[in-house]
């Protein structure tokens, strides 16, 4: 599969999806007014990737601001991995958020609290 | 009936304004806002958690504005921006006020307001339910918006939706929403 690799603007984040190191990456911020239209290749594209997974799946999601209308968007990326995860493969969240920053903690527990995947919530200290 | 909004709405929030805006609200204004009150907050020195929820805020307000303003009444002024939306931002003693506003049709205020309502009278335990639920089960609208603004705003702010609606006219109100995001705990 070819890798996904997007760089990203100040509306929207950066992505890297490698399907052969079964790493995956989403940072920055992502908070578009149009949000549907920036994520539905990624999650067409994990579609694909559902197909043959790899023995494990790594993502880490290192997101500074993003918006409630990217926050659905997001769960849609989340739904499809644990659709990978309850195949019976070993996928991992880590959520990364910054020393201090609560609201977006809580924003990883929430997604922790609804999908089905195990999450690790990490915080960057500067 | 109808009435001066520019004034009425510079009435909402007169002091340390760092930023006030009218006209049409598209992707680019909001841009524009969002670079200009970041270099704003950093120029103030302030602490990046009242940063990061200023900025939170902010873009949902904005977005709001892009995504549910309703046309302007026939009579005004401004009849070129497709969206029309007010906004002010404010040094307050412990932070920021973000104040909006914008025509609503008057078939539009009964729902509007009962869902600010519903927000209003719940802990902040529920909010964070409500937004849960709505994140997990409400589909992305034909308009573009999630349905989570205004419950998100609440949650971060840990405030009450402070609100006005003021007749223009018998088919237009305008509404005010003041949203004040301070330093601090609000659990």
């Amino acid at each position: 599969m070819e890798p996904i690799i997007i760089e990203g603007t100040p509306k929207t984040p950066t992505v890297k999806f490698d399907a052969s190191a079964g790493i995956f990456e989403i940072k920055g911020r992502s908070i578009p007014e149009n949000s549907v239209e920036f994520y539905k290749p990624l999650v067409d594209w994990l579609d694909g990737y559902k197909e043959a997974p790899l023995e494990k799946t790594v993502v880490n999601i290192k997101l500074e601001y993003f918006n409630t209308s990217s926050s659905k968007c997001i769960l849609d990326v989340f739904k499809k991995l644990e659709a990978i995860h309850k195949a019976k493969n070993e996928v991992e969240v880590n959520w990364y958020y910054e020393e201090d920053d609560e609201d977006m903690l809580e924003a990883g527990e929430d997604y922790e609290s609804i999908i089905r995947v195990p999450f690790k919530m990490i915080e960057i200290v500067e | 009936m109808s009435f001066d909004i520019e004034n009425y709405f510079k009435d909402q929030g007169k002091n340390n304004v760092i930023l006030f805006y009218k006209g049409n609200v598209d992707s680019d204004v909001i841009n524009h806002v969002l670079d200009t009150v970041e270099d704003k907050l950093v120029q103030g020195n302030e602490q990046s958690r009242l940063r990061k929820k200023v900025y939170n805020v902010l873009v949902e307000s904005l977005q709001n504005l892009y995504h549910h303003v309703d046309k302007v009444p026939p009579d005004f002024d401004d009849q070129t921006s497709e969206r029309f939306g007010m906004l002010t931002v404010q040094k307050v003693d412990k932070g920021y006020k973000i104040i909006t506003g914008n025509f609503v049709h008057a078939d539009n205020v009964g729902k509007l307001e009962e869902k600010i309502k519903r927000i209003n009278r719940s802990s902040h335990e529920e909010i964070k339910e409500l937004y849960k639920f709505i994140l997990n089960h409400q589909r992305i609208s034909a308009k573009g918006g999630g349905g989570l603004g205004l419950v998100d705003i609440a949650r971060k702010t840990g405030n009450k939706l402070d609100y006005t609606f003021r007749e223009y006219n018998d088919d237009y109100s305008f509404f005010c929403l003041n949203i004040l995001v301070e330093e601090g705990d609000h659990v």
